[in-house]
């Protein structure tokens, strides 16, 4: 507002005493002034290309990360958060180890920009677990021995675990199809199929006898 | 994966605004971090549209069904009003990629993907789609058992996606807007063949958006199936797949659509199935001749004969599950 108000002061003075062309001059000056204060008033939203302050919500904390917008989302945890549960095999999302929660929903951590994780709450293999309990599906996974090698298995129990939560009571085809991105070269598949049911079958029973203490059942 | 600028951009106009020569546009990201990261495109800035709230959603109305671009695979797949009336739609959406891609993967992405032919996606070989020397498409002397069966005299690519063979099949219509306004294209003029462009997959120009995808509201007594066939049964690239709309009147066929995904450059009307459907009673018999004339005008290349016999599988078998006269092939892909 001050600048505006200065270049019309000097407007005017030019304009009682000076020829057209250097009012127009003048004019034009006025207006670059008001194109840079407004300029000001919103600034340039581009972001990068070099490394960046970053927040991100991951398995319920606040993490500041300093990354290039370039950087993915397995990289950042990986590299930046420490968190290597998150696995990076095939990097084009053709594999599914790279598998985490974004807002409870399953997503590619490697075809995602870390940036564009912001304002969404994360949660990554590390986030199953209670302290040193292992959350059920890992349990499961561990009595059945559902794994081989273990690269695909993070993602393998992210899948399965966001299954049980949209679906407390899924058949065999539904497990298969949660589980149809995620590859597993050691062929486990049947052993994460048991072990994926039995969990849901564990709920159901310890659903069941809530209702019967509570007296729902009746 | 190249350094870039970003922006994040909230509106349609904030993004016209931020686009130009050096902008390109990012929603859900999928094939394009895929071709960054094969060094096959290296845009400077990339303008992050995923968050741009008026794009999304999906909108049943009376004359047809409203997409917003930003729409996930998933979301459409789900959605009821497109599971009862656009099954076609709803399978196509709901068996491309993988649950974790479908869950990312946005409707305008996947219309707008570029061709997974591997001579294209690979920095070793000078293709001439991607402004090679090349004279000759490599596909027609080299591996090319997934290439294109029809018209791949210029150029032997596939277009991947899924989501437009339904799309096609149904006359939906791709709203794009510019700095200068507004327009409708069909998707029948959508997609640009090889030998119109070969950089250009489709008609959107520089500095245009898709900000909505309109499917018509299908007329009484039709009925829609989508199938594909691939290497594998759980999530695969489709080597063959068929949507079929038919407006029935008991089992007699008033009107078809059948429309080809991976077997030319651009998704395309079989009308050869067409013609033998439309006046037709379906029955297993007119469904297989449907399907054999679709393929008459196959010109296989040295690896790809098998694509004739697997887009008359698939063909015959979608025809009649949009019938009621077939249940889902198991071993299609899903």
């Amino acid at each position: 507002m001050a600048d505006e108000h200065k270049s019309t002061f000097s407007r005017r003075g030019f304009l009682k005493g000076a020829g057209v062309a250097a009012a127009t001059t003048a004019v034009e000056s006025a207006n670059a002034l008001a194109r840079e204060a407004q300029a000001a008033a919103q600034p340039d939203p581009t972001l990068g290309p070099g490394a960046l302050p970053v927040k991100l919500r991951i398995n319920g904390q606040d993490h500041a990360v300093t990354i290039e917008p370039r950087y993915t989302l397995a990289e950042t945890l990986r590299n930046n958060v420490g968190l290597t549960g998150t696995k990076v095999v095939c990097d084009r999302g053709s594999c599914s180890a790279c598998t985490v929660w974004l807002d409870n929903v399953p997503a590619l951590a490697c075809m995602t920009l870390a940036i564009d994780a912001t304002g969404r709450e994360i949660t990554t293999i590390e986030g199953l677990a209670t302290g040193d309990t292992m959350h059920q599906v890992q349990a499961a996974f561990v009595k059945h021995d559902a794994l081989q090698c273990g690269f695909c298995t993070p993602g393998m129990i992210m899948s399965c675990a966001a299954l049980l939560e949209r679906n407390p009571n899924p058949r065999l085809a539904d497990v298969k199809h949660a589980v149809s991105g995620n590859l597993c070269r050691c062929g486990t598949y049947p052993k994460v199929f048991a072990a994926t049911l039995e969990v849901a079958q564990q709920r159901q029973q310890t659903a069941g006898l809530v209702g019967l203490t509570t007296g729902k059942e009746a | 994966m190249n350094k870039f600028a970003y922006v994040d951009c909230k509106t349609v106009d904030e993004t016209l605004a931020q686009l130009g020569p050096d902008a390109t546009i990012k929603a859900g990201g999928i094939d394009l971090l895929d071709l960054m990261k094969d060094g096959i495109v290296a845009p400077p800035k990339l303008v992050n549209i995923r968050n741009v709230s008026s794009l999304r959603g999906i909108t049943a109305a009376p004359d047809g069904l409203r997409i917003g671009p930003l729409s996930t695979l998933t979301e459409i797949s789900v959605h009821p009003e497109v599971q009862l009336r656009y099954a076609a739609l709803s399978d196509a959406a709901g068996h491309a990629a993988t649950p974790q891609v479908r869950n990312m993967a946005t409707l305008g992405g996947n219309i707008m993907q570029r061709p997974r032919c591997w001579y294209f996606r690979s920095t070793d070989f000078d293709c001439k789609k991607k402004g090679g020397t090349s004279q000759d498409c490599h596909a027609h002397e080299g591996e090319n058992q997934y290439h294109a069966v029809i018209n791949n005299g210029t150029c032997a690519m596939v277009h991947p996606s899924s989501t437009a063979v339904p799309l096609l099949a149904m006359n939906a219509e791709v709203e794009l807007t510019s700095k200068r306004g507004k327009r409708t294209v069909p998707m029948s003029g959508f997609y640009v063949p090889p030998e119109k462009s070969l950089i250009n997959e489709t008609v959107v120009q520089p500095g245009e958006i898709i900000t909505s995808i309109f499917v018509p509201a299908p007329e009484p007594g039709t009925r829609s199936a989508y199938q594909k066939y691939g290497e594998k049964e759980s999530f695969d690239w489709p080597l063959a797949d068929a949507g079929v709309v038919l407006v029935m009147a008991g089992q007699h066929c008033r009107q078809a659509r059948v429309v080809l995904g991976v077997a030319a450059p651009t998704p395309m009307r079989a009308t050869a199935a067409e013609a033998v459907l439309t006046g037709k009673t379906i029955d297993e018999a007119t469904a297989r001749a449907a399907a054999k004339a679709a393929m008459q005008e196959a010109t296989p290349l040295s690896q790809n004969g098998y694509k004739t016999q697997l887009f008359q599988t698939a063909i015959y078998r979608t025809v009649l599950l949009a019938a009621g006269q077939m249940q889902r092939d198991p071993s299609a892909i899903g």
